[in-house]
């Protein structure tokens, strides 16, 4: 068995207090941290919302897993922008490293524009407090 | 790969079903599902075509309970067996910590029960994964058909044609008769926690 992502419970915490700031407080209503077999590194939600976390990281990385491919027949490396807007509640998608994945569900109240700025924001700081999260 | 968090003190475990199309993979799941949904705190997620085949993959995350002080979380996964689909089965065994093959013992099905095998062979390698080390449990499925007349492959003919040199435990099952189905899914289980058990030790 392989365990290619550990964390410790001190980058756990840091990395939950980033998500919490930069993305629970603008106001995010779940945020998973998650690695590409679809396993839930870190979950924080806004305390009104439950989802089934562990269904929704399993299709979560599915999706992504699936789309990756889609881009590499068309001959793209990635895509940008992954993103599934809905009436009331909608999902993103960001790579963080080649392992793990963050999703962000937010509702209307919250911008894509300035929710990409502020998961980008996020994602560096994972990366610089704990010098390169995963393999 | 199973992850560990020393926070929650709980490891999610990856159990791929694999084997080829209409073999009972998603029989096996539904089964465990009806047996276990006092336990089971999400449902049975499958992804279908409408002539319910599985399309991308069945996801079944089930609670074992506590190994060394860690909740072990089992996420049971099947992919789709049918031959056009082996870039989505890829994708599934993705982080895979055990595997169940579901063989159709069908006299009929015997070509394509081993090329499903050797194309979790070739899958398990593009993860460096290696058949031969990973936890396995062989199921040789549909024994419920010898009673209805239909051919099918004696267990000496499985095993010579699929487990000659895994030598991996495997069971006679019906998994729409519910015949071992949790027996298979027990033993899966315990080789793969029992591979996971040094690490939790070293976790503290």
């Amino acid at each position: 068995m392989d365990y290619t992502i550990e964390l410790d419970e001190n980058q756990l915490d840091i990395i939950e207090k980033i998500l919490v700031e930069e993305l629970v407080h603008i106001g995010v209503n779940t945020v998973l941290l998650i690695d590409l077999a679809g396993n839930v590194v870190v979950n924080l939600d806004d305390g009104k919302t439950q989802h089934d976390i562990y269904t929704l990281a399993a299709l979560a990385a599915g999706n992504f897993g699936a789309v990756s491919e889609m881009a590499k027949i068309i001959g793209e490396e990635d895509f940008a922008l992954l993103f599934h807007k809905g009436e009331k509640d909608s999902i993103h998608f960001s790579k963080v490293t080649d392992d793990l994945l963050l999703i962000n569900v937010f509702g209307k109240e919250v911008s894509l524009g300035f929710l990409r700025l502020k998961v980008a924001e996020a994602i560096t700081k994972i990366k610089e407090l704990t010098g390169f999260v995963g393999p | 790969m199973a992850l560990i968090n020393p926070k929650k003190k709980e490891v999610q475990v990856k159990l791929v079903y694999y084997g080829p199309g209409r073999g009972g993979k998603t029989t096996n799941l539904e089964h465990i599902y009806d047996k276990f949904q006092n336990r089971i705190k999400g449902k049975l997620t499958a992804i279908k075509t409408y002539g319910d085949r599985t399309l991308f993959f069945d996801f079944l995350p089930l609670d074992i309970g506590v190994v060394k002080g860690y909740n072990i979380k089992m996420q049971f996964y099947t992919v789709p067996g049918q031959v056009k689909y082996k870039a989505t089965r890829r994708l599934v065994l993705r982080g895979v910590d055990g595997v169940v093959f579901v063989a159709d013992s069908m006299a009929l099905r015997r070509q394509m029960n081993i090329v499903s095998l050797m194309d979790l062979k070739e899958n398990l390698a593009t993860f460096d994964k290696d058949i031969f080390k990973i936890p396995l449990v062989l199921q040789y499925n549909k024994r419920d058909l010898e009673k209805e007349g239909i051919r099918l492959l004696s267990n000496e003919t499985l095993e010579k044609d699929l487990n000659q040199e895994l030598k991996a435990p495997s069971f006679a099952a019906s998994a729409l008769k519910g015949h071992n189905v949790v027996e298979t899914m027990k033993k899966a289980i315990s080789l793969t926690v029992a591979s996971l058990q040094e690490k939790l030790e070293l976790k503290g």
